[in-house]
């Protein structure tokens, strides 16, 4: 079945004609929403709720977008997407924008023709054992049998780092995140390897979390972020803007609680990020109140993160503003 | 065609203008089926032309467009992941894409060789069962027919891999039912024979075995067709085959290599893997349902005259069904068997699910590593299109061989 969704995308690629030349922005505000890539469920970035609405961090990005060019949030449908089908479904059109825990690297950026706009969340590579096992580092893992996901780069790292501390593993490959979780929990494998926000969140989101221990090893770099087709400036622009307003508003302490009153403030800036001076709706070619739509109806970076990850036991860590000892850092608005 | 052009010189004289009446072929009019049937053949097949290159052409302009990299040069590149199983080649993650690519192919030949072999004695011993007096045997083989081709074939997978990952023990607590024999979750580890040079000679000596009993069998059948004097030569030529190459196995060195818990998991011995025997299970089940009732069917279309006559002969049912009936049943039951072993090399894609390293998944990987996946689409397709029409070309061949001689297949 899902190598029929992915002949379908290849086949979609080949069949794909002058849509994309008339520029992302305008087929999306002729069609009335935005097309957004998301996972097919990890808790605290994008995962649907009781009633069937998405909830996450990254959903978040996906409503700004939304609140951005239309002035409401609401105007997104999402497309779950495994990690192997991401790609095709963003390089064919079938999404507009990819926010998906996806890891920024050089490869993707130039021969997989996407753009990254910027991070919404610095990540890292990590391992999670059962604590049965009695392993307390990573260096112990020799000989182990791990599972992971087909086509990431948590899949390359896991391969790099065995190679270069001159251990061997057998690796178990699933692509369904549900099924390769059912593997590890099972027994099948010794260890369940991705980025350590995915083993917080599995592990938050299973029975018995404390008898899995995420090991102290984050063996890489894995800045996630939202990415968009090569060649679509326009597009590119109000995405990453679109973030950056999130993570500029929480430096700036605007939230969607007190954003109504900031008409009445002195401070240039946030009458310049609401729209009320300056034209920056406009030179991006979205509505001058789309920074104001963006935090009244999401929120800001920080809200998001309270809201979403919090409560799985997630910490602002690296994540935090650069004012605060993190790294988050935006671009000024001007 | 000689029908049509009958029809071309028939009207001809009736034309009302018809001065050069005399060579009215060579005219080329519109009326003409003839012209027109190679009209539309032409213009038919410029369509298709035309897709294809609008298809082809469009797809690079939009590739170079978002500057998505395209052609072969990355089967080259160093792969950098691993692979859980190689079927016996070596593998690393420095090897190449191509490596990488080639590793999956044999795991898709490993699983359909094995597999088919397998769905083969399965799906005949089940066929005849359904076929048989015995009340009971009879109704169970039919239940087995009806329930497992019924259930599909990736619900089956999940099932077996469920079975096998969660009701089995750890590796620590592996269950040991005979020596040297584990059951984990990790798979199936089973000792195997040390390999020494010397062993060479027990391939020699199953070689000579064979040929002893080849001669035994045409001796026997020689004699009887001269005396009517029957002769065991099946089973002792069977206990010549085997029978000499485990005496000389005694002579060389025969160390075992046995699987043996250490750290994480077995080392030592050879080992199933819980993807490929749930695979392989799933497959072999699956398909040999569908071989039944072809097997079933091939019999059934035996006329019982044949039985009957057999019988008369003084054969009991066991030879009749050898020497009469299977032989003509075989002409029924080859052409949908080749369609059932095309299908089981196929079904094997499905091995992506429950995470058996086959040429699908592994392609999967590669184009998701790469971003190219049109030509990852493609080379799966090129190699399941060639696997498939060699083994189309191989049961044709084998169609021919056991059709009646002088008939036309």
């Amino acid at each position: 079945m899902k190598r029929m969704i992915r002949l379908t995308l290849g086949i979609a690629l080949l069949g794909a004609g002058a849509v994309h030349a008339q520029g992302t922005l305008d087929a999306v505000q002729k069609k009335g929403f935005v097309q957004c890539g998301v996972n097919v469920g990890l808790a605290g970035f994008s995962q649907p709720d009781s009633r069937g609405a998405w909830k996450g961090l990254d959903v978040d990005v996906c409503r700004a977008i939304a609140a951005a060019v239309f002035g409401d949030a609401n105007k997104v449908r999402y497309t779950p997407t495994t990690a192997v089908q991401r790609f095709p479904a963003l390089q064919s059109g079938e999404v507009d924008v990819l926010v998906r825990n996806t890891t920024w690297t050089v490869t993707r950026d130039t021969s997989l023709g996407l753009n990254f706009v910027g991070v919404n969340y610095y990540d890292g590579q990590g391992f999670m054992v059962p604590k049965k096992l009695n392993v307390k580092s990573a260096k112990q893992l020799n000989g182990a049998t791990v599972c992971v996901q087909p086509g990431t780069t948590t899949e390359l790292n896991l391969s790099d780092y065995f190679r270069a501390n001159r251990m061997t593993f057998k690796p178990v490959v699933i692509e369904k995140l549900e099924e390769v979780l059912n593997a590890y929990y099972s027994g099948r494998c010794d260890v369940f390897t991705t980025d350590v926000s995915g083993l917080v969140s599995t592990r938050g989101s299973r029975p018995n979390p404390a008898d899995h221990l995420i090991l102290p090893e984050v063996i890489s770099k894995e800045p996630l972020g939202p990415a968009v087709r090569h060649g679509d400036d326009r597009w590119f622009d109000i995405v990453k803007w679109s973030l950056y307003a999130m993570i500029e508003a929480e430096e700036m302490g605007l939230t969607s609680k007190n954003i109504d009153q900031a008409g009445a403030s002195k401070d240039p800036a946030v009458q310049r990020f609401i729209g009320a001076t300056g034209d920056f709706g406009k030179m991006l070619g979205v509505d001058n109140k789309w920074a104001f739509n963006i935090i009244k109806q999401v929120g800001n970076y920080g809200e998001s993160f309270e809201a979403n990850l919090k409560p799985l036991g997630f910490d602002r860590g690296i994540n935090e503003l650069w004012t605060k000892g993190g790294i988050m850092y935006a671009p000024p608005l001007r | 065609m000689d029908e049509g052009r009958h029809h071309v010189r028939a009207p001809a004289p009736l034309r009302p203008a018809a001065p050069d009446s005399q060579k009215p072929r060579t005219r080329w009019s519109f009326n003409d089926p003839h012209v027109r049937a190679l009209f539309y053949q032409a213009a038919l097949l410029a369509a298709v032309a035309f897709v294809a290159w609008y298809f082809v052409s469009n797809t690079l302009r939009n590739l170079d467009e978002r500057k998505i990299a395209t052609g072969f040069a990355f089967l080259a590149r160093e792969a950098g992941f691993e692979i859980g199983e190689t079927s016996g080649f070596s593998y690393g993650a420095a090897d190449t894409y191509l490596r990488a690519l080639g590793i999956g192919l044999a795991n898709t030949f490993r699983i359909a060789a094995v597999g088919v072999v397998l769905a083969t004695i399965l799906g005949t011993v089940l066929g005849l069962a359904r076929l048989s007096r015995n009340w009971l045997i009879a109704r169970l083989a039919a239940v087995y027919v009806e329930v497992m081709r019924n259930i599909p074939l990736l619900v089956q997978l999940f099932f077996w891999y469920t079975i096998i990952s969660e009701n089995l023990p750890g590796p620590k607590d592996a269950l040991n039912p005979l020596p040297g024999l584990f059951l984990s979750n990790r798979g199936i580890a089973f000792p195997v024979l040390h390999y020494d040079p010397a062993q060479l000679w027990v391939l020699a000596a199953l070689l000579v075995g064979a040929v002893i009993a080849w001669l035994l069998v045409s001796w026997a059948m020689r004699r009887q067709a001269a005396t009517g004097e029957q002769f065991p030569a099946l089973s002792v030529g069977l206990g010549t085959t085997l029978g000499l190459p485990l005496l000389v196995l005694l002579a060389v060195p025969h160390e075992i290599d046995r699987p043996e818990l250490s750290g994480f998991n077995f080392i030592g011995g050879a080992a199933m893997t819980p993807e490929f025997a749930a695979l392989l299970f799933g497959l072999v089940v699956y398909t040999a349902a569908f071989i039944a009732e072809i097997v079933r069917a091939g019999v059934l279309a035996v006329d019982r005259g044949q039985f009957e006559a057999a019988h008369a002969l003084g054969l009991t049912r066991s030879r009749a069904m050898r020497l009469v009936i299977l032989p003509q049943a075989l002409r029924v039951i080859v052409p949908p068997m080749t369609s059932q072993y095309l299908n089981l090399t196929k079904n094997s894609s499905l091995a992506v699910a429950i995470g058996y390293p086959d040429l699908v998944s592994i392609a999967n990987t590669t184009l998701n590593q790469t971003g190219q996946a049109i030509e990852g689409i493609a080379i799966i397709m090129l190699v399941y299109l060639s696997i498939s029409l060699s083994i189309s070309a191989f049961m044709n061949w084998y169609n021919r061989r056991v059709a009646l001689k002088g008939a036309r297949a």
